[in-house]
């Protein structure tokens, strides 16, 4: 089902668009239009770690929160000791990745069921929450910085040019760098599902038990992307962290879980693209309703989440797929008598 | 001697706390395979209810024991309707759903009554066991935890309708051409788990106040009892809530009631790496 990455329209229009919005958009955006769009690239970039577990491996975590707040808290932590952001990052790839492998080798090889995956993350979540939550004396601190508990880290380091330390990036250079994080994370993610080893993570998103019995080791798989999506999400908490300049024990909350889920389902599980789409729609819309105060945020999310699993289980953008290849086959079935070509994937 | 009692008292009320707050979920899980992830908010809806009435005037055991499973059951029996019963046998779907449904109901919550603690006091004064005081509402907990248990037990085993119960949990489709009404039971479960969690909530109310949000506190330790527990309900729940309730307790007495938390997860997990399918996947499989 996977198209070639060259013959794929979808592909080249989503890397283009990338590389458009990551040169042109600062010339023609205020300052805070270009906060606002930072944000929905930030929680792009969170909401592909999901995204590409969940739609390309099958594997469906409720916890991505756990990893996105652990990135933001170890770039926080590790940006404020250090003086300097290039590092911290880095950290905040690597540690969410480990964590998510030791957990996910707990899970996989534990061999436990989707539903049991789906608790054990969420929990995860949950004590990191209570956890840090609990921090707010002066004794819990990690070198400089101190963790704050329910007040968070104020301060949190902006992103500086990598080895000069006093050389901060303003919002437009920043926007330019996240976006390209996110358009390089999205031509790599498509590249990967495009590979072997993708071709094999879908085979087990089929079908675990025949990809095992063709010799391939589905736990040690499966543990690979969870630390992958881990990794993702961690990064996209040091974004959001910088972004913010500031972090509390929020970015553990079960509402940072949802959202991720939200995004996908709405967008389409198995795409990439959707998710990113359903990111600035929905986060755009919450915004304009939040503004107006008449229903709580939790709310409109929660009342989505259901309308979307009872409505449109397949998500947005397959959906508006499936429609169109339908209409192009009734059409070209009316012209020639022969069904026409599917619309490849995006 | 008397500090002994005092440490065993309390492990008890830990185990029992476990048991109630989970019991309800389990009800669910164990009938129907479904996890109901609005479960902490259904508890903060029993709360309510029970913190509403009894500042309208009712008697606090009048809304604690009858108003708040009253009426969260048969909020249950409307989810149900509405919801739950398109996503049988679609076991994510169902989780994302009542997930979506835990949001809506925090933030519906939140735009009635606000983002504030409201709250009663504890009633029942308490007992003295040598220099120290025992509250006597632990001991009730206690009492309820051993009631609730024998209640699900003696209605499982001895009536026609925890028969027929027992039938669609085994084999929905054996007990569908039996003349089961399996829909129908599926509807009752999901009615009496929501009851028993209002009750839960009801129970809750005067130890800790109720918050539209209060309902993650209580879901992860629910979660992992009904999980540890595994597919049977009575001695799924029973075992896990022992084994989680000493585990977390005890390194509570140790450390302080944070790490006690961790504790209860890290114990989990080791026990789901070592029994994948719950305590009773593997040990105590023919029971209720």
């Amino acid at each position: 089902m996977e198209t070639s990455l060259r013959t794929d329209p979808g592909f080249w229009f989503m890397t283009a668009l990338g590389l458009v919005l990551l040169f042109l958009g600062p010339l023609f955006w205020d300052l805070f239009q270009i906060m606002q769009i930072t944000q929905y690239v930030v929680l792009s970039v969170y909401v592909l770690s999901l995204a590409y577990i969940w739609g390309f491996g099958g594997i469906l975590s409720f916890g991505q929160a756990a990893f996105f707040g652990l990135g933001a808290y170890t770039f926080s932590v590790a940006a404020i000791n250090m003086g300097e952001t290039t590092f911290p990052f880095v950290l905040a790839f690597a540690i969410p990745a480990i964590f998510g492998a030791a957990l996910g080798y707990f899970m996989f090889y534990g061999k436990l069921s989707d539903v049991y995956m789906g608790v054990v993350t969420m929990v995860v979540t949950l004590i990191f929450w209570k956890l840090i939550n609990h921090t707010a004396g002066p004794e819990y601190a990690i070198g400089d910085a101190r963790l704050g508990g329910f007040n968070g880290i104020p301060s949190v380091p902006v992103l500086n040019v990598p080895g000069d330390a006093q050389a901060w990036l303003d919002p437009g250079q920043m926007f330019q760098v996240f976006m390209a994080i996110l358009t390089l994370l999205y031509v790599l993610l498509r590249i990967l599902i495009a590979s072997d080893f993708g071709r094999i993570s879908m085979g087990i998103r089929e079908n675990e038990t025949r990809a095992a019995l063709l010799g391939y080791d589905v736990r040690r798989h499966k543990v690979i992307m969870f630390a992958l999506g881990a990794g993702i999400a961690g990064m996209a908490g040091g974004m959001w962290a910088t972004y913010q300049t500031f972090i509390d024990p929020n970015v553990f909350s079960l509402e940072m879980s949802a959202k991720a889920l939200i995004w996908t389902m709405a967008g389409g599980v198995g795409t990439l693209a959707g998710p990113i789409f359903a990111v600035v729609l929905l986060q755009y819309l919450s915004l304009k309703l939040g503004e107006m105060h008449i229903l709580n945020n939790n709310f409109i999310l929660g009342g989505i989440m259901i309308v979307l699993v009872l409505l449109v289980p397949k998500g947005g953008l397959p959906t508006l797929r499936d429609g169109i290849a339908a209409l192009r086959v009734r059409g070209s079935v009316r012209r020639s008598g022969t069904p026409g070509k599917v619309a490849p994937d995006v | 001697m008397d500090y002994t009692i005092i440490v065993f008292l309390e492990i008890l009320r830990a185990i029992s706390w476990l048991v109630i707050l989970a019991a309800g979920l389990a009800i669910i899980f164990g009938m129907m395979k479904v996890i109901n992830f609005a479960h902490g908010e259904f508890l903060m809806l029993g709360g309510y209810i029970t913190i509403m009435s009894h500042n309208a005037g009712v008697p606090l055991w009048i809304s604690m024991g009858v108003l708040a499973p009253l009426v969260v059951g048969v909020f249950g029996i409307i989810v149900e309707r509405l919801v739950i019963r398109h996503l049988y046998g679609r076991i994510i779907d169902s989780l994302l759903a009542t997930w979506g449904l835990s949001l809506l109901m925090i933030g519906g919550v939140t735009m009635v009554f606000g983002n504030t603690v409201q709250g009663v006091s504890t009633p029942l004064g308490s007992l003295s066991i040598g220099a120290y005081q025992v509250p006597g509402y632990n001991l009730l907990l206690i009492g309820i935890a051993v009631a609730m248990m024998m209640a699900i037990w003696l209605v499982l085993r001895f009536t026609s309708a925890g028969l027929i119960a027992r039938a669609t949990m085994q084999n929905p489709d054996m007990a569908e051409t039996l003349g089961v009404r399996t829909s129908w039971v599926y509807m009752a479960t999901f009615g009496l788990g929501s009851a028993v969690t209002g009750l839960a909530g009801g129970l809750l109310a005067p130890l800790t106040g109720v918050a539209p949000s209060m309902g993650v506190n209580f879901v992860a330790q629910s979660f992992i009892t009904v999980i540890t527990g595994g597919a049977s309900m009575i001695a799924g729940t029973l075992s896990a809530g022992t084994l989680l309730g000493t585990i977390s307790q005890g390194v509570t007495f140790a450390t302080g009631p944070v790490y006690g938390d961790a504790a209860l997860l890290l114990a989990a997990l080791i026990l789901l790496r070592l029994l994948p399918q719950g305590i009773t996947g593997r040990i105590f499989r023919k029971s209720l």
